[in-house]
C-alpha cells in the first residue's frame, strides 16, 4: 500500500522535499516503514537512526500497524524550547 | 492560552493569562535565544514545529502537570521562524495557590516540552554555518506524560 510521509526539519532538508510517497507490504507496521523509507531515500542517512515516527500525530514504536489512512510524520529528535 | 505563534511573544500577556484570584503565585519562565555556547557563537535561530502535532502535544504537557500539582491557570506559547538575540522562544506560565507547585510544574512543563513536542531549533551561527539541533537521545518518552520528577536537564 502506498503511505505519504510528512517530513520535517532535518530530514525533510536531507530528502529535499515533503512529503514524500512509499510503497508498502500489506499489513505493514512502523518497522516496515523506517526500512522503506532508508532503501527509498539513502539521504535520510544521516539522521536515519534517530527518526521518529508519528502516526495520527502520536507517538508510535515499530510494532504498531499501519492503516491505509493514517497520517505519518517522520523527524529527527525534537529541539523546541 | 495553548498556542505557537510567529509573532513576538509578548510575555506580560502570558503572565496576565494565569492570574486570578484564586492564585498566590505566579511563576513565568521565558525562553530566549542565547549568543553564546562555550566558544561558539549564535546569530540567530529558527524553529519550525510540526503544528497540529505540537499543539497536541502542549496541551497533553498542560494537562499532565494539572493533575500531578493543583494548579490554577497554565498558559504556554511557543515561538516559530526566525529569531534574533535575545528574543523569547517559548514562555510558560504557571499559577498556584502557592508557590511550590507553581515552580515545580513550571519547570516540569519546560523540560517536557524539551523532549517531546515536535518542535526543532536550527542555528545559525556566526561563522555562517548553520546546524539543526538534534539530540541524541533518540525517542523521546512518547505517550507516556506522567510527571516523575520535578527536575530535569537544564537547558
Amino acid at each position: 500500500m502506498n503511505v505519504q510521509i510528512q517530513l520535517f526539519a532535518a530530514a525533510r532538508d536531507a530528502v529535499g522535499t515533503s512529503p514524500v510517497t512509499i510503497d508498502l507490504p500489506d499489513s505493514p507496521n512502523v518497522a516496515d516503514l523506517r526500512l522503506q523509507l532508508a532503501a527509498d531515500f539513502p539521504k535520510l542517512n544521516s539522521v536515519a537512526k534517530t527518526l521518529l515516527v508519528a502516526v495520527n500525530q502520536q507517538y508510535a514504536d515499530d510494532e504498531q500497524l499501519l492503516s491505509e489512512n493514517d497520517s505519518i510524520a517522520c523527524f529527527p529528535p525534537v529541539s523546541g524550547g | 492560552m495553548i498556542s505557537i505563534t510567529s509573532n513576538p511573544i509578548d510575555s506580560a500577556a502570558v503572565t496576565d493569562a494565569v492570574r486570578d484570584h484564586r492564585a498566590g503565585a505566579v511563576v513565568l519562565f521565558l525562553g530566549t535565544v542565547r549568543e553564546f555556547t562555550g566558544e561558539t557563537q549564535t546569530a540567530s535561530l529558527a524553529y519550525e514545529a510540526f503544528a497540529e502535532m505540537a499543539i497536541a502535544s502542549l496541551e497533553e504537557i498542560v494537562a499532565a502537570a494539572q493533575e500531578k500539582w493543583s494548579l490554577v491557570r497554565c498558559a504556554v506559547m511557543h515561538r516559530v521562524g526566525p529569531l534574533e538575540l535575545g528574543e523569547i522562544a517559548v514562555a510558560v506560565a504557571v499559577s498556584s495557590a502557592h508557590r511550590g507547585p507553581a515552580f515545580e510544574a513550571g519547570q516540569w512543563i519546560m523540560d517536557t516540552i524539551k523532549q517531546q513536542t515536535p518542535i526543532w531549533k536550527k542555528e545559525f551561527f556566526a561563522d555562517g554555518t548553520t546546524e539543526w539541533v538534534h539530540p541524541e537521545q533518540g525517542v523521546p518518552p512518547g505517550r507516556e506524560t506522567a510527571p516523575t520528577s520535578a527536575k530535569g536537564t537544564k537547558s
